[in-house]
């Protein structure tokens, strides 16, 4: 009897609270540490894209007869390949094309699937229907293995490239913008737009539209480290771009030939794409906890 | 009940034709010309490869040729492969057991680690096993499934020599790939569950239960689990799509033969039929995945049941 009055009094209670306040504190504090260093590690990696030259300490195409395949030391922090040469170097002038094939495709994805999305979810009716089941129709094949087969049919090449994966997520996008579009458009305010005589194409400029941009963001964010991940699988399986200075999936799949010889080669191209991912999405998750109060869609 | 399943029968048959015709155009709308694939047109006449072309019926228009392509699909015949005039279909069906073993070993694995990881990290809100457990989730779903390969080669073949580094023969090469697929799956899983965990434990029906002094272990994993995986049934249908697709990259890594390695070689080769063949086999079973999903949910829920 005396345990249940124990458990009842207020100084139990403050006690609890206040172990919940440090328990929720430091689940905080340990999230904000996580979204600092991914802000860390995109500053950097954008630095790299921008002033390769002044990052990396030799440059890529320097070949060392003297140094072939040494693992990493001080000198060469990521070791050397065949070529003796510097792969820190190589995978820093890298940088540029592994980020612009994400971010292009993302862009290029996210307004096409915008569009569609936006018209199919204004519009309804049967346009709704005839979008909405071919976008039913290309979910059906995987992303990669779309992007896979569109750049196959084109050929290498930059833009090809880009175009593979941007395509490959559009139907990702056409769907969460379409039913952003119809919930918005079922809400008081644009009945109001309505009966005040606004026509269809002012309401959905004016109204719809600015208040749906928000998931989209979120969506491209999160989009970027998936954009980012199936552009370097394409280099990865020989579909990307033949050049000099390897983007992060080609360097990677150079390196697998040596794998028994010099682990350095594969594991840090591949370090470095997990890194970018890792950080784009924590910060999407960051975004999507911001800006939508739900927070529960993965 | 059986009105519905058929219904939704019908419109999966719609939408596998559908996947057909996108298939069937992006290969022929696409520049490219197939026959570079097979002979190289400088060294050969104008007639040669006019009449190549009328072989493979090239020359017809594409209506035409997509009309031939299911008349003798619909017969069990998914044409021959380019390079090496081997039937495509039992190409197909020679491979699909071990593709099948691959994405049925990495879902497991991606089920049993992401649930158990996912409820940890619920129970354990906010604190060092939750943090540890979003983070391990978070480098699930950013790892490229390459790399993740390459580091357990590295690790559990080269340094340890504990399983093959490739190869398609028995179990032990099975271990590897399975793990390298399903730690991408993994990942979503945590994050999912998590989410719907930490969702359910707010409800009622919780609190009723932990009022009737019912043990927390069982609260959880008997009650609130259950309820918290109704909506990860739907990631599963998305999830074993991306998972097949991963199969063309895992395949290429430990190389293993399969369905993801047959679709990249023919990819490079430009060899249609083949292309054609295992897309349409990739559709037809993210379809059937995703039906008997939908279907399943009566099954397991029973309030699905009684709002229809």
């Amino acid at each position: 009897m005396e345990d249940t009055v124990a458990v009842k009094s207020p100084a139990w209670r403050e006690s609890r609270a206040a172990s919940e306040r440090v328990r929720i504190r430091s689940g905080i504090r340990f999230s904000a540490l996580l979204v600092y260093g991914a802000g860390l590690v995109i500053f950097f990696i954008v630095l790299c894209a921008l002033f390769p030259g002044q990052i990396a300490p030799y440059s890529p195409t320097l070949m060392n007869v003297d140094a072939i395949i040494q693992s990493p030391s001080l000198a060469h922090p990521f070791g050397t390949d065949y070529y003796g040469r510097d792969v820190f170097s190589v995978v820093v002038h890298g940088t540029r094309d592994s980020l612009l094939i994400g971010i292009a495709s993302v862009l290029v994805g996210g307004l096409i699937g915008a569009a569609i999305g936006a018209i199919a979810g204004f519009l309804g009716g049967v346009i709704d229907t005839i979008i909405m089941g071919l976008i039913e129709v290309m979910m059906t094949i995987p992303g990669i293995l779309f992007a896979l087969a569109v750049a196959a049919a084109m050929g290498p090449s930059l833009f090809n490239i880009v175009l593979a994966v941007a395509l490959s997520a559009v139907p990702g996008y056409a769907r969460v913008f379409r039913s952003q579009i119809i919930s918005i458009k079922g809400r008081p305010f644009i009945a109001a737009a309505r009966s005040v005589g606004a026509g269809r194409v002012r309401i959905f400029a004016r109204h719809v539209l600015p208040n749906a941009w928000a998931p989209l963001l979120v969506m491209a964010t999160i989009g970027l480290g998936t954009s980012i991940l199936v552009g370097s699988g394409l280099s990865f399986l020989g579909l990307g771009v033949i050049k000099e200075i390897p983007d992060w999936g080609t360097l990677l799949s150079q390196g697998r030939g040596y794998l028994t010889v010099a682990w350095w080669m594969s594991t840090f191209p591949g370090l470095a794409i997990t890194l970018l991912v890792l950080s784009v999405n924590l910060l999407g998750d960051k975004l999507r906890d911001r800006l939508d109060p739900k927070k529960n869609r993965i | 009940m059986l009105r519905t399943a058929g219904l939704r029968l019908l419109t999966s048959l719609l939408v596998i034709f559908g996947s057909l015709v996108l298939v069937f155009s992006i290969v022929y709308v696409l520049p490219g010309d197939p026959i570079r694939s097979i002979v190289d047109p400088t060294t050969v006449s104008e007639e040669t490869l006019a009449s190549l072309r009328a072989e493979l019926g090239l020359d017809r228009p594409f209506y035409a040729r997509f009309a031939d392509y299911i008349g003798s699909m619909l017969r069990g015949d998914f044409g021959k492969s380019l390079l090496n005039d081997e039937p495509v279909l039992p190409k197909i069906l020679k491979h699909l057991p071990a593709t099948l073993a691959l994405t049925a070993a990495s879902s497991l694995f991606a089920a049993m680690v992401g649930i158990w990881l996912g409820v940890l990290s619920a129970i354990h809100r906010d604190r060092w096993i939750d943090s540890a457990a979003r983070v391990i989730g978070l480098f699930g779903i950013s790892m490229p499934t390459f790399w993740s390969g390459i580091l357990l080669i590295l690790i559990f073949s080269i340094t340890l020599g504990w399983f093959p580094a490739m190869g398609s023969d028995g179990w032990k090469t099975l271990v590897l790939p399975a793990i390298g697929l399903g730690i991408v799956g993994a990942g979503y899983v945590v994050r999912l569950v998590r989410n719907s965990m930490l969702e359910v434990i707010n409800e009622q029906f919780v609190l009723t239960l932990r009022a009737k002094g019912v043990s927390e272990r069982l609260v959880m994993y008997r009650h609130a689990l259950r309820n918290a995986l109704i909506p990860a049934l739907t990631m599963i249908g998305v999830l074993s799509g991306e998972l097949l697709a991963g199969t063309v990259v895992i395949e290429t890594v430990f190389a293993r033969q399969g369905i993801g390695r047959i679709i990249s070689d023919a990819l490079m080769a430009k060899d249609i039929p083949v292309v054609q063949g295992v897309i349409f086999f990739s559709a037809v079973m993210y379809v059937l995945i995703n039906l008997l999903v939908d279907l399943s949910y009566r099954v397991i829920d029973p309030r699905v049941r009684r709002l229809q």
